[in-house]
């Protein structure tokens, strides 16, 4: 296939996905309101100490979008799989790999990115300095793809188990791990006025070993649930 | 021409058919017939290549289905028991996407009058959770009309379909055929449909 029939169908799922998400919008807002709702209970419960928020902050944060991008991963093939538009997008004569692409861009885009817009706002609850805003909003927007694509394996695995959900957050936490020690490294490092580079660079790492495996995964895991 | 040789299909422990062989030449359709759970939604689903058989092989062209992968799928038609609609889309929009994803170029005149011939002018612009069971059945059947491909497998196509639409059906079938297009379908209704070669399968006991 040419690179730009490629793009044709890359463009025609993503639109797809994203008229879809608009038309269901409560659905989408969820994942935002999970986020925000997590990260801002920490300093009701813990207090005004600066020092005590300032230390947690990293971390709370992205447990939370860990948790959040979680959340949203079973919408990301339930629904085609139950309406039977999964089974037609795995008999077109598109490349399923690519397919998947398309499907988790679109899902990064109304799941993740919010997050990552929000973050800096509720970074200010933990008195994070500027600088550190800025790193934890760039940490996030190259992490919450990698968690996207790294869940998107085990929401084609665990499809149309019964109690999934439980099943899907066993399989892929653990696999969260590592973007979970950068990330929130990287801010950590961040905080302390130490050099990030080392962090970034890993994390980038993380994004293209994901880009280049995933989706080849997530197709043959896809293929192994519908049958 | 789509042949199958000595395919089995196995759920769980109980063997649901074995040693199933056949081949269809252009023109030529195939009922499977046999009662409820007997395969034969299975076996359509491993004609599609969806289902991996236990045993044995579907060519198409003399090829393995599995080796063909994507040019295999440029040549196939498949609705399944599920009508494969998006309940948030309009008629319109599940249409134009579907088509565009199935490689067919398509112009949104030529969707409008595929909508058009089966019955559903003026209720293309809504969305299909508020259309009837026959009606989003329809939006899945005009899928058919811009289709390029020469495979149909169908399972169960005349679910929930009025009287009217079952006849419109038929024709569009015959049409198929008489163009050198190959069909497969199951029903548990009595339809005759118009081919040179009607060849029949009953699976279960």
């Amino acid at each position: 296939m040419n690179s730009q029939g490629m793009l044709a169908v890359l463009q025609c799922m993503l639109t797809r996905d994203l008229l879809l998400a608009i038309r269901r919008l409560s659905d989408v807002l969820t994942t935002l309101f999970f986020f925000v709702i997590v990260v801002s209970l920490f300093p009701l419960g813990i207090g005004a100490d600066m020092d005590t928020l300032r230390a947690i902050a990293p971390g709370v944060v992205w447990v939370a979008a860990l948790l959040a991008s979680m959340l949203a991963l079973g919408r990301l093939f339930n629904e085609d799989f139950a309406d039977g538009t999964l089974e037609q997008l795995i008999l077109t004569p598109q490349p399923l790999a690519l397919l998947v692409v398309s499907k988790v861009t679109a899902h990064w885009l109304v799941t993740g990115l919010p997050l990552v817009l929000i973050a800096p706002l509720l970074g200010l609850q933990y008195d994070l300095p500027a600088d550190a805003l800025w790193i934890l909003v760039l940490s996030l927007l190259m992490g919450t793809p990698v968690l996207s694509l790294i869940g998107a394996i085990g929401a084609a695995l665990t499809l149309g188990l019964r109690g999934g959900g439980v099943l899907i957050s066993l399989l892929v936490l653990p696999l969260y791990v590592p973007v979970l020690i950068f990330g929130a490294g990287v801010v950590d490092a961040g905080i302390s006025g130490l050099d990030t580079q080392a962090h970034f660079w890993l994390l980038s790492a993380f994004l293209v070993l994901a880009l280049a495996f995933s989706p080849l995964a997530t197709a043959a895991a896809l293929r192994i649930s519908i049958e | 021409m789509l042949e199958a040789t000595n395919l089995e299909a196995v759920r769980g422990d109980r063997q649901l058919f074995t040693g199933l062989s056949f081949s269809l030449q252009r023109g030529e359709l195939l009922f499977v017939n046999g009662p409820n759970g007997a395969g034969k939604s299975t076996l359509l689903r491993m004609l599609c290549g969806l289902v991996i058989p236990a045993n044995g092989e579907v060519l198409w062209n003399g090829s393995g289905i599995r080796t063909l992968g994507e040019d295999f799928h440029k040549d196939l038609f498949f609705l399944g028991h599920l009508c494969a609609i998006k309940a948030e889309l309009t008629g319109l929009e599940n249409l134009r996407i579907a088509s565009a994803l199935s490689g067919q170029a398509t112009t949104e005149k030529n969707v409008l009058a595929a909508l058009d011939r089966m019955g559903l002018r003026g209720f293309e612009d809504l969305p299909a959770k508020v259309l009837s069971q026959g009606q989003k059945q329809r939006v899945s059947l005009a899928r058919l009309l811009l289709s390029t491909a020469n495979l149909w497998i169908l399972d169960e196509p005349f679910t929930a379909l009025d009287k009217a639409s079952v006849e419109l059906l038929k024709s569009i079938f015959s049409g198929h055929l008489a163009k050198q297009g190959i069909i497969v379908l199951t029903t548990h209704q009595d339809v005759a449909i118009d081919a040179a070669t009607v060849k029949q399968i009953k699976l279960g006991p």
